[in-house]
């Protein structure tokens, strides 16, 4: 009984030493791919490549999903603004909704599953198969070659995929509570431009999802680039990328959002 | 290096991007509407600003003429100073009258410009001298029970006497 306790703690003190060492060796694994970007940005067409796999491959998803949430939007924000009979404010409640909350995260979220979980698992099996270690056989640095042209193309689409998700999901709220519901047109448009300032809310959404972009696609490199080289090893460190840049993308935002909008009107 | 039709994909995927964000900007947001280029700031000592807020539209006649910059606490008078900036394509004349009002019954407030009749124009920096302050409901409902309680006191004597 006592021998089960003291393996007890040692597993514990293992598990968060363990997890301290990998926290070390990602903010290291950061650093290098920051300092190694130098080439890949010289070489632009090897982040055209990935800009097309990580950002035009997630377009499908991010518009259909950007035009139902501000479907849904707009019918849930008419049902309760109409008692109040303040249906005209329906273009202001989708708008900001979008522009400041749902379009970084949503668009993160679906980023994170859609692109970083591929990238992971691209890069993770690149390493099972040794292709990282025949690289690094023939000189070639796979930081610089693999994973910084990666990184970049997944910070620069995310925040054109998510103004992609805030713009159709305005549409989308236009065309349920204009289009279908029969809210006036002229006061869905002017109360929702008379609500929305440039610098507060489209500025601050935009530097939202520049920091959920690094984030996101520093989490999937690593995680790829960390996995152990088995099957089981990559489907590990796939699972992993999503369920720690979606925990990363909604506490950050809950930063950025207590930073940015605090004392708002 | 050629050119791949990925190219033209990932060129079409970042002009939709940038386009989004364009409209974004200018169709929801009120970049195009107001910009502070072509505008002059006017100040405004007010009593009482009730809930006015920073950003607020300034408006005249309905019509949205310019917004609140700034508002400060005035130690010399001991009132609230409001700094507004004015589209520079409309002018008022130096009485013009400010008084902050409410768009609805529990609406925004905003200030409301009333132009008066003077032949001198305000310039930028100039300050309003008519102000009206915002109506607040409590002290109106305390004057109103006060009103009403001295009026009862005053009854009561003249039933006495």
């Amino acid at each position: 009984m006592p021998r089960r306790i003291v393996t007890g703690i040692q597993g514990i003190g293992h598990r968060v030493i363990d997890s301290i060492w990998r926290l070390g060796y990602a903010s290291r694994f950061f650093l290098l791919t920051l300092l190694k970007s130098g080439t890949s940005l010289k070489r632009f067409g090897l982040i055209i490549r990935e800009l097309y796999f990580t950002g035009v491959l997630s377009l499908i998803i991010i518009i259909v999903s950007g035009l139902f949430v501000g479907m849904v939007l707009g019918l849930q924000g008419y049902e309760t603004l109409q008692r109040y009979g303040a249906e005209s404010a329906v273009g202001t409640m989708v708008a900001l909704s979008l522009l400041r909350e749902l379009g970084p995260v949503v668009a993160a979220l679906l980023f994170a599953s859609r692109a970083g979980s591929a990238i992971t698992a691209e890069i993770g099996l690149m390493k099972a198969t040794e292709q990282l270690a025949a690289m690094e056989m023939m000189a070639v640095d796979p930081i610089a070659r693999v994973v910084a042209p990666r990184f970049w193309a997944g910070v620069i689409s995310m925040p054109l995929l998510a103004a992609l998700f805030s713009a159709i999901g305005i549409f989308g709220g236009y065309l349920v509570a204009v289009v279908l519901i029969g809210v006036d047109e002229g006061s869905f448009w002017s109360q929702m431009q008379g609500a929305v300032d440039f610098r507060y809310d489209i500025v601050n959404g935009v530097i939202k999802t520049f920091v959920f972009g690094i984030a996101i696609t520093a989490i999937a490199v690593f995680e790829g680039y960390d996995a152990s080289p088995t099957a089981e090893g990559v489907s590990g460190a796939t699972t992993r990328t999503v369920v720690t840049s979606s925990l990363a993308i909604l506490g950050l935002d809950f930063i950025l959002t207590s930073f940015m909008f605090r004392g708002m009107g | 290096m050629q050119r791949t039709t990925m190219d033209l994909w990932v060129g079409l995927f970042v002009m939709a991007g940038i386009g989004a964000l364009l409209v974004l900007a200018l169709k929801v947001g009120n970049l195009g509407t107001y910009s502070a280029a072509d505008s002059y700031t006017l100040t405004g000592n007010f009593e009482n600003i009730g809930g006015l807020k920073v950003r607020a539209p300034v408006k005249s006649a309905g019509v949205v003429v310019g917004r609140v910059t700034d508002i400060q606490f005035s130690t010399e008078t001991y009132d609230a100073q409001v700094i507004m900036n004015i589209d520079s394509r409309y002018q008022f004349p130096k009485d013009t009258f400010a008084s902050i009002l409410t768009s609805g019954l529990i609406g925004e407030q905003y200030i409301g410009l009333a132009a008066g009749g003077d032949e001198v124009m305000l310039k930028s920096g100039d300050k309003m001298m008519k102000t009206n302050s915002a109506l607040v409901l409590e002290e109106m409902i305390g004057r109103f029970l006060f009103d009403k309680a001295s009026e009862g006191d005053g009854n009561e004597n003249a039933q006495k006497n």
